[in-house]
C-alpha cells in the first residue's frame, strides 16, 4: 500500500510480484496489439526514431516510478519533443482505444506514473524548455519535464523563484508536478502546486489541445485547471505550465530546536500556529529518524533529542526579527533544550540535510521500508504520535518519523527487512494501521504523494460510493473513452454513461486477499 | 410549465421539504420570475428537494441572499429557486487547526465573527455586502486581499454539493492539505450554480495580522500607474493588498495595504512611502471605496465590468478603456486589483447601449492581447441583450462536456454561465 523505498540494491517488493491487481490498472501485456502496432506507426511518423522505444529490454527501464515494488513493463513508450508529437500520439491512442500513462522524471510515490502493460508510455523529459521567465508578470512558461528547481534556478538572478519544493525537486519535472498536486516543505506558508500553476496547455485525451487559465487570473468558466492539477493524470497531458513566481525573501532565518519528547515538540508547534506566526516550514523528525539523519550526514543535531523542529522563517527583515523573538520564546516554554539559528547559507544547508536526506537516510538503519503519507489536524499530532508508538511497540515494527508538522503532513517510515519471513507483511499492517488513525482523525489518505495505485484501495475509506461517482462525473467529462492513466485513483472504476450501481463482483484487490472489504 | 404539472410538482417538493412556498416578484432571478421557492433545513433536504424536482423536469436556480441574482445571464427559465438562508450556521471552528466548516447559507459577515473571537480571518473580502458563503463561491467573489492570499480557489479545502438528480458528495475534507481525489470544490467555485448546489463548505483561515495600514499616492497616466504597481510588486514590503482606482475625471489613486506586525509594518510603510513617491500618505484605515465595486459607488447601479489582465498589461488597458470610454462620451470608473492584474469598471446606467457596447468590445480586446478577458458581470437589461456578456471562452467545449455529465437535462441555471451553459 506504500513505498517502498531503500538504495537501489535493497529494495525489494514487498507483496511479491506486480500483484493481481494491476490487470485492471495497469492491463495485460498483448492486449489489443494492433492498436499498440497502430500508434507505434503513428509515433514513428511524427518524431524521430529515438523517441520512440519498443525494443522490450529498453521498454523494461520503464517498468516503474519512485513507487519500485509495482513494477509494469509498457507495451510502447514515446519521448515527445513537441506538443504536437504528443497530441498526435494521444489521437492516435484514442483512435485505437489504447491506453496511455504520461510520466515525467518517475519520481512519484503513489505508482501514478506505473504504465500498463497494454499501453503507451509518453516520456515528457525531452519537453525540457523554459520558454519564457516574465519578471513584469511574475510568471514562468515552462514544459512538462522542466525540473522543478530549474524553475527557480532561472528565476533567481531576476529576485523571483518557484515556490512548491517537493524533496526530490532537484529530479521531479512541473509536469509531474502538476499532476500530483505536489507539496513541499514550504507550502505551509506559500501552498501547493494548485496554487502556483495558473494556466496550462493541456492535450486531452482526445488529442485535442486546449488553453486552460493563463498568465491573467480569473478566466472566465469553470476552473478545469484547478481540477486538472491533482488529477494523477487521468485528465489529459499538460504540455505547457504557466507558473507563478514568488518573490526571494528579504530575510530567511532557520532555527533548529531539539526537544525531549515529540509531545514537546508538537506542542511548540501548535503554540507557533496559535501565536499568529505563520513560518515558511515548520519540520519535525524524533528520534529513530535522527539517529538515520546522523548516520547518512552527520547533520550533527542536538544530543539525546527525542524531537527536532526545523523552523524557517521568511519575508520582510523587520517581521522575521519579530516572530524569530516569538517563535524562540515558545519553543524554550515548550520545553526546547537547546536551539540553533543558523547564521549563514552553510549552516542553514547542513540543518536541511538532516530533515531532506531523512528518506534516503533511514536505508542506514533498515534494509527496507515503506514511505507513508498521510494527514491529520494538526490539533492531534501528540495522540496520533503516541498511537503509532503504540502501534509500533505492540507489532515490533519500527516507525521513525518524518514530517511536516505545520499543516499535519505525516510520512512516517515503517521499517523492515524484507529478508526476514513475514517482515514485509506486518510493515504493510503497520502501514495501513497509521492511515486508518488519520481518517479516523478526520484527515486524509494522502497529502502530496497521491493516490495513484498504492491507495487506490483506501479511496472508499474516506470518500463515499457517490463522492466518487461524482468524481467520476469530472473524468468522464475529459475521458470517456477511459484511456487517460485507466485504473489510477479510483478503486472500481465504472464506465461513462453506465449507471452508478451497486458493485457485482468483489473488488479484485479484496478479491486477492491484498485488502479489505470497506 | 402548465398549471397541472406545477401543482403536481408543489406537493412532490412539499413533501420533501418543510418550506415551499409561492415566488414573488421579489423573487425573480434576473427578471426571470420564479414560480415556487423552496428553504431546505439541511443537506439531505436539499437532496430530498433535487430529487423531487428532477422528478417533474424543473429548473432550479440556487440562492444565498440573491445579492448577486443580477449578476451573468438571466436563466432560460426559473421553476425553482432553492433558498439556502435555513443553512446558515457556522458548523465547526477549529481554530487550533485554522479551519472552519460552514453551511453555505451563511454569512460571509457571520463566519467572520465567529472566527474573529479566535483572532482568525477567512481570508476572502466581501465586495457585495450580505453575501452568502454559497453565493460567493457560486461567484467567486474577491476583493483587495486577494493580491496577498488569492481567492476562494486558494481557501476551499472541503465541499459537500448536491447534484441536479439530488444526490449528495463530498470532496476535500477538513485538512489543509490533502490530494485524495478530483478537486471538485475548484470546479464549483464561480460556476454560478450551473454544476450542483453548494451546501457546505470548509476552509482554511488565516491569523488576523496585529497591525495593519495603507499607502495611497495619486497618478495621473496609466504609464505612471503600471509603472507604480511594478516598483510594489517587486518591492520586500510584501503588500497585502496592491489596488489601482482611476476616475473619469483623469484622477488616479494606488494603494498598497500592508498587515503584520507592529514594528514591521512601521519600516515598511516607511519603505512604501518611499517607492510610491511624491503625494505618498499612510493611514490606520483604507481610504474610501477600498474594494468597493465602482458600480455600488451610488445607488444608481449601472454596468458593471471584470477586466482582467498579466499583471504587465496594466498600463495598456488602463489607458485604452479610458480612451474608449472618452471617444464613446461616457464616464469610466476603474479600479481593482491592479498588482493582481483584476480591475472593475463602472459605467453609467444611463449610459447609452452603443456607448456601452463599444468600450466593452475595445477594452475586450485590449484585455484579450495582454492575457486576460473581460466579463460584463452585472448590467442593465438593455445592455445585457446587446452585448456578449462572458466573451470568448477557451475550452467551452469541454466546459460544456463537464455540464452534461453533471446536469445532463440542463436544469441547473439554464443560460446563466458561459456559452449559454
Amino acid at each position: 500500500m506504500s513505498g517502498t523505498h531503500g538504495t537501489e540494491t535493497t529494495a525489494g517488493p514487498v507483496l511479491g510480484d506486480t500483484p493481481p491487481e494491476a490487470t485492471s490498472a495497469t492491463g495485460e501485456a498483448g492486449g489489443n496489439s494492433a492498436g499498440i502496432a497502430a500508434v507505434g506507426r503513428v509515433a514513428r511518423e511524427l518524431m524521430p526514431d529515438t523517441g520512440v522505444i519498443q525494443d522490450p529490454t529498453q521498454l523494461r527501464t520503464y517498468e516503474c516510478d519512485g513507487l519500485a515494488h509495482y513494477r509494469v513493463t509498457p507495451a510502447l513508450v514515446v519521448l515527445p519533443e513537441t506538443t504536437e508529437q504528443l497530441a498526435g500520439v494521444v489521437r492516435a491512442c484514442a483512435e485505437h482505444g489504447v491506453p496511455f500513462v504520461a510520466r515525467g522524471s518517475g519520481t512519484g510515490l503513489s505508482g501514478g506514473a506505473l504504465p500498463r502493460a497494454d499501453g503507451v508510455l509518453v516520456v515528457t523529459s525531452r519537453m525540457r524548455t523554459i520558454r519564457e521567465v516574465r519578471r513584469a508578470d511574475q510568471r514562468a512558461v515552462v514544459e512538462p519535464g522542466v525540473i522543478n528547481l530549474d524553475v527557480t534556478r532561472a528565476a533567481t538572478p531576476e529576485g523571483y523563484y518557484y515556490a512548491p519544493d517537493p524533496s526530490s525537486q532537484q529530479i521531479c519535472s512541473i509536469g509531474g508536478n502538476l499532476a500530483e498536486n505536489s507539496g513541499g516543505a514550504h507550502c505551509l506558508k506559500y501552498g501547493f502546486t494548485s496554487n502556483h500553476v495558473l494556466g496550462a496547455e493541456l492535450v486531452t485525451p482526445q488529442g485535442d489541445v486546449v488553453e486552460l487559465g493563463g498568465l491573467a487570473p480569473d478566466a472566465p468558466g469553470y476552473d478545469l485547471l484547478g481540477t486538472v492539477v491533482g488529477s494523477e493524470g487521468t485528465l489529459g497531458i499538460a504540455t505547457t505550465a504557466t507558473v507563478r513566481l514568488v518573490r526571494l525573501p528579504e530575510e530567511v532565518r532557520t532555527l533548529l530546536a531539539g526537544f525531549r519528547t515529540t509531545d514537546d515538540a508538537g506542542a511548540a508547534t501548535s503554540a507557533i500556529i496559535g501565536s499568529g506566526v505563520l513560518p515558511a516550514a515548520i519540520e519535525m523528525m524524533d528520534a529513530l529518524a535522527i539517529e538515520a539523519a546522523e548516520a547518512a550526514v552527520h547533520c550533527n543535531y542536538p544530543d539525546g533529542a527525542g524531537a527536532v523542529l526545523v523552523i524557517e522563517l521568511d519575508g520582510p527583515a523587520a517581521e522575521v526579527e519579530h516572530e524569530y523573538a516569538e517563535v524562540e520564546r515558545l519553543c524554550q516554554e515548550h520545553g526546547a533544550f537547546e536551539l540553533r539559528l543558523a547564521i549563514d547559507a552553510t549552516e542553514r544547508a547542513l540543518i536541511w540535510r538532516g530533515r531532506k536526506s531523512a528518506f534516503a537516510a533511514v536505508g542506514r538503519i533498515s534494509p527496507d521500508y515503506i514511505v507513508q503519507d498521510g494527514v491529520i489536524p494538526r490539533t492531534a499530532l501528540p495522540e496520533v504520535l503516541r498511537a503509532i508508538a503504540e502501534l509500533s511497540s505492540s507489532s515490533g515494527v519500527r516507525v521513525a518519523n518524518v514530517f511536516h508538522a505545520g499543516d499535519g503532513n505525516l510520512h512516517p517510515l515503517v521499517l523492515f527487512d524484507d529478508a526476514k519471513p513475514g517482515a514485509g507483511e506486518a510493515a504493510e499492517k503497520v502501514s495501513g494501521a497509521i492511515l486508518d488513525l488519520c481518517i479516523s482523525h478526520g484527515g486524509a489518505i494522502t497529502g502530496e504523494h497521491g493516490v495513484g495505485v498504492d491507495k487506490a484501495a483506501y479511496m472508499p475509506k474516506m470518500f463515499t460510493g457517490d463522492d466518487l461517482d461524482t468524481m467520476q462525473l469530472v473524468r468522464c467529462a475529459f475521458d470517456p473513452g477511459n484511456i487517460s492513466n485507466p485504473g489510477k485513483i479510483f478503486p472500481t472504476p465504472r464506465l461513462c454513461g453506465e449507471v452508478p450501481g451497486k458493485r457485482k463482483h468483489a473488488h479484485p484487490l479484496v478479491e486477492a486477499g491484498l485488502a479489505d472489504a470497506f | 410549465m402548465t398549471t397541472v404539472s406545477l401543482d403536481a410538482a408543489r406537493t412532490a417538493l412539499s413533501s420533501a421539504c418543510s418550506d415551499v412556498a409561492e415566488g414573488t416578484p421579489a423573487d425573480a432571478v434576473a427578471g426571470v420570475p420564479v414560480a415556487l421557492v423552496a428553504r431546505p433545513a439541511s443537506t439531505a433536504e436539499t437532496g430530498e428537494l433535487l430529487r423531487a424536482a428532477a422528478g417533474h423536469g424543473l429548473t432550479v436556480v440556487a440562492r444565498g441572499r440573491g445579492t448577486k441574482s443580477g449578476w451573468g445571464r438571466p436563466p432560460e427559465r426559473a421553476d425553482l429557486v432553492v433558498d439556502l438562508s435555513r443553512m446558515s450556521a457556522v458548523l465547526d471552528h477549529a481554530a487550533g487547526d485554522l479551519i472552519v466548516d460552514t453551511q453555505a447559507g451563511a454569512l460571509l459577515a457571520d463566519v467572520q465573527r465567529t472566527v474573529g473571537t479566535a483572532g482568525q480571518r477567512l481570508a476572502l473580502d466581501e465586495p457585495v455586502p450580505g453575501s452568502s458563503i454559497g453565493g460567493v463561491l457560486a461567484t467567486n467573489t474577491s476583493g483587495p486581499g486577494r493580491f496577498g492570499v488569492g481567492t476562494a480557489r486558494d481557501l476551499l479545502i472541503g465541499c459537500t454539493v448536491v447534484r441536479a438528480d439530488g444526490v449528495v458528495a463530498k470532496a476535500g475534507g477538513r485538512v489543509v492539505k490533502n490530494v485524495a481525489g478530483y478537486d471538485l470544490g475548484k470546479l464549483v467555485i464561480g460556476s454560478f450554480g450551473t454544476l450542483a448546489v453548494v451546501t457546505e463548505a470548509v476552509f482554511r483561515l488565516h491569523p488576523v495580522p496585529p497591525a495593519r495600514r495603507f499607502v495611497t499616492a495619486p497618478f495621473g497616466t496609466a504609464e505612471d500607474a503600471g509603472r507604480l504597481v511594478q516598483a510594489v510588486v517587486h518591492s520586500q514590503v510584501v503588500p497585502s493588498a496592491v489596488e489601482v482606482e482611476w476616475r473619469p475625471d483623469g484622477a488616479g489613486t494606488i494603494g498598497v495595504g500592508l498587515g503584520g506586525t507592529a514594528a514591521g509594518v512601521e519600516s515598511r510603510t516607511a519603505s512604501t512611502l518611499q517607492l510610491l513617491g511624491a503625494g505618498a500618505e499612510a493611514a490606520e484605515e483604507p481610504p474610501p471605496g477600498w474594494g468597493v465595486l465602482p458600480w455600488h459607488d451610488t445607488a444608481a447601479g449601472g454596468t458593471g465590468l471584470k477586466l482582467t489582465c498579466a499583471i504587465s498589461g496594466l498600463t495598456a488597458v488602463l489607458d485604452v478603456a479610458q480612451r474608449a470610454a472618452t471617444d464613446a462620451g461616457v464616464p469610466l470608473t476603474l479600479r481593482g486589483s491592479g498588482g493582481a492584474g483584476v480591475l472593475y469598471g463602472a459605467l453609467p446606467a444611463d449610459a447609452p447601449v452603443d456607448a456601452v457596447a463599444t468600450v466593452v468590445s475595445r477594452t475586450r480586446a485590449v484585455c484579450g492581447e495582454h492575457g486576460g478577458a473581460l466579463v460584463v458581470v452585472e448590467a442593465p437589461a438593455p445592455v445585457q441583450a446587446a452585448v456578449d456578456v462572458w466573451g470568448p471562452v477557451p475550452a467551452i467545449d469541454l466546459m460544456r462536456r463537464v455540464k452534461d455529465q453533471f446536469d445532463p437535462e440542463r436544469r441547473l441555471a439554464p443560460g446563466r454561465f458561459v456559452g449559454g451553459i
